[in-house]
């Protein structure tokens, strides 16, 4: 299958750069999937788990907060606003953070601190999502 | 023997002297390194975000950001990115130099310029010369984090939305090695037609991304999109800036305080040579006034 290049950058680092057949994504009109020759797109990305599969199927997992996706006929850049590999991320972390977040919402004070909170739920979520995707594919292996 | 012991004493300051110097240029030798680490960290996501703007620009659609169109130049804002502290050389002094030049260059034409200064010695000098100060950040640290730019970046761009400033440049001292930095002017807004020649050839090999009369598909419209990401471009650009001006301070400070050390080292040896010249002459004249007064006797 054709091949694209596909790198992944964060503001602190470069996460991943190679060249792969698939990447799978979730913009915040929905999940897309992007193979090589794609029209050119721009799509604003929401927190989520982006999936990589290289040459031979093998896939990776990274998580991202948000970010901008751009898909040109033979590369995709994915430009984080933080990324992680799926592995890297702590499934406790996640969910204190979302617990955390869902208490700050229950004694919340003002509009500004509501709008906060939800995106933390968001991120939290998000993360938990990226790590179950991850387990469900140890469980298949 | 008075001026040998002055001499003694001099030397004894001036080896003081450098001892804090090659101190200081140890320090800065660490902390170059850390900070050309830093640079290169962020150097992708930069690096990537201009790629991506390029090939917006390059793009055909139907709306265009305020932030690509040209407008007529009234007021030009510059971002200064200075050190914090001097003792790096001619390095902040060459910057603003070159700034202000670029600032007569402007008034000669009828337009009026505006400051926005981060680091310390930027927002010191420019208070002192007066102009327009829009915004200034002080004490950035070695290690500075975005979120210590927003607050001056959104001014800036508000002003340049309120259609305030006509065009910002970021102005700012470029590591090109340990032993030279350069201060270079970058236009920033309104978006540069070419940004990066070198990716355009690459492009232009490709040949699909150079040749207009395509757009791209924007998910979720256009407008919020480039919103997003044109502001998220000028922060990058502007941090990548500051990342690099960071390096480039550690590195001038290592040479300006290598020359230091050795130019003190240097001052010591004459020092040393004139003391031992005066004791050496002091003794000859005790010898000759002692074979002097056996003779007599």
């Amino acid at each position: 299958m054709a091949t694209m290049q596909c790198s992944i950058v964060s503001a602190e680092r470069n996460i991943f750069a190679g060249e792969v057949e698939r990447v799978v994504a979730v913009s915040v009109m929905g999940e897309l999937g992007i193979l090589r020759g794609h029209e050119p797109s721009l799509l604003e990305l929401k927190p989520g788990p982006v999936r990589v599969i290289r040459e031979g199927g093998e896939e990776e997992i990274f998580y991202v907060s948000g970010g901008f996706l751009e898909v040109q006929p033979h590369e995709v850049s994915v430009l984080a606003d933080s990324a992680e590999r799926a592995r890297d991320l702590d499934a406790g972390e996640a969910e204190k953070a979302r617990d955390e977040a869902r208490s700050a919402l229950a004694g919340r004070s003002g509009e500004l601190d509501h709008q906060h909170a939800l995106a933390e739920i968001e991120a939290a979520t998000a993360r938990l999502r990226t790590l179950s995707q991850l387990r469900n594919r140890k469980g298949q292996k | 023997m008075a001026a040998g012991k002055e001499i003694k004493s001099q030397i004894g300051s001036i080896k003081n002297t450098q001892k804090i110097t090659s101190a200081m240029e140890m320090v800065a030798a660490s902390k170059m390194r850390r900070a050309q680490d830093r640079m290169a960290a962020s150097q992708p996501y930069a690096g990537r975000i201009r790629r991506v703007v390029s090939h917006v620009s390059r793009a055909n659609p139907e709306y265009r950001h305020d932030y690509q169109i040209e407008r007529e130049v009234k007021r030009i804002g510059y971002i200064v990115v200075t050190s914090d502290r001097g003792l790096c050389g001619g390095l902040n002094s060459n910057l603003l130099r070159r700034v202000l030049r670029e600032v007569r260059e402007w008034r000669d034409q009828g337009v009026e310029v505006s400051f926005c200064a981060l680091g310390t010695k930027g927002s010191v000098f420019f208070r002192k010369y007066g102009g327009d100060l829009k915004a200034a950040v002080r004490s950035l640290g070695d290690a500075p984090e975005a979120s210590q730019l927003i607050g001056s970046i959104n001014v800036m761009l508000a002003a340049f939305d309120e259609g305030e400033l006509d065009r910002i440049d970021l102005v700012y001292n470029e590591f090109v090695n340990t032993m030279t930095q350069k201060p270079v002017v970058h236009q920033l807004l309104p978006l540069p037609k070419s940004l990066d020649e070198e990716d355009e050839a690459e492009d232009a090999e490709q040949d699909d991304v150079s040749s207009g009369g395509w757009d791209y598909i924007y998910e979720p419209d256009v407008k919020t999109l480039l919103d997003k990401l044109l502001v998220r471009y000028v922060e990058a650009q502007v941090y990548q800036a500051v990342v690099e001006n960071i390096a480039s301070e550690q590195a001038a400070r290592m040479i300006a305080m290598k020359n230091a050390s050795d130019n003190a080292g240097d001052i010591i040896d004459d020092l040393q040579l004139q003391y031992n010249k005066a004791r050496q002459a002091a003794i000859t004249q005790e010898i000759s006034e002692i074979v002097g007064g056996a003779a007599a006797v």
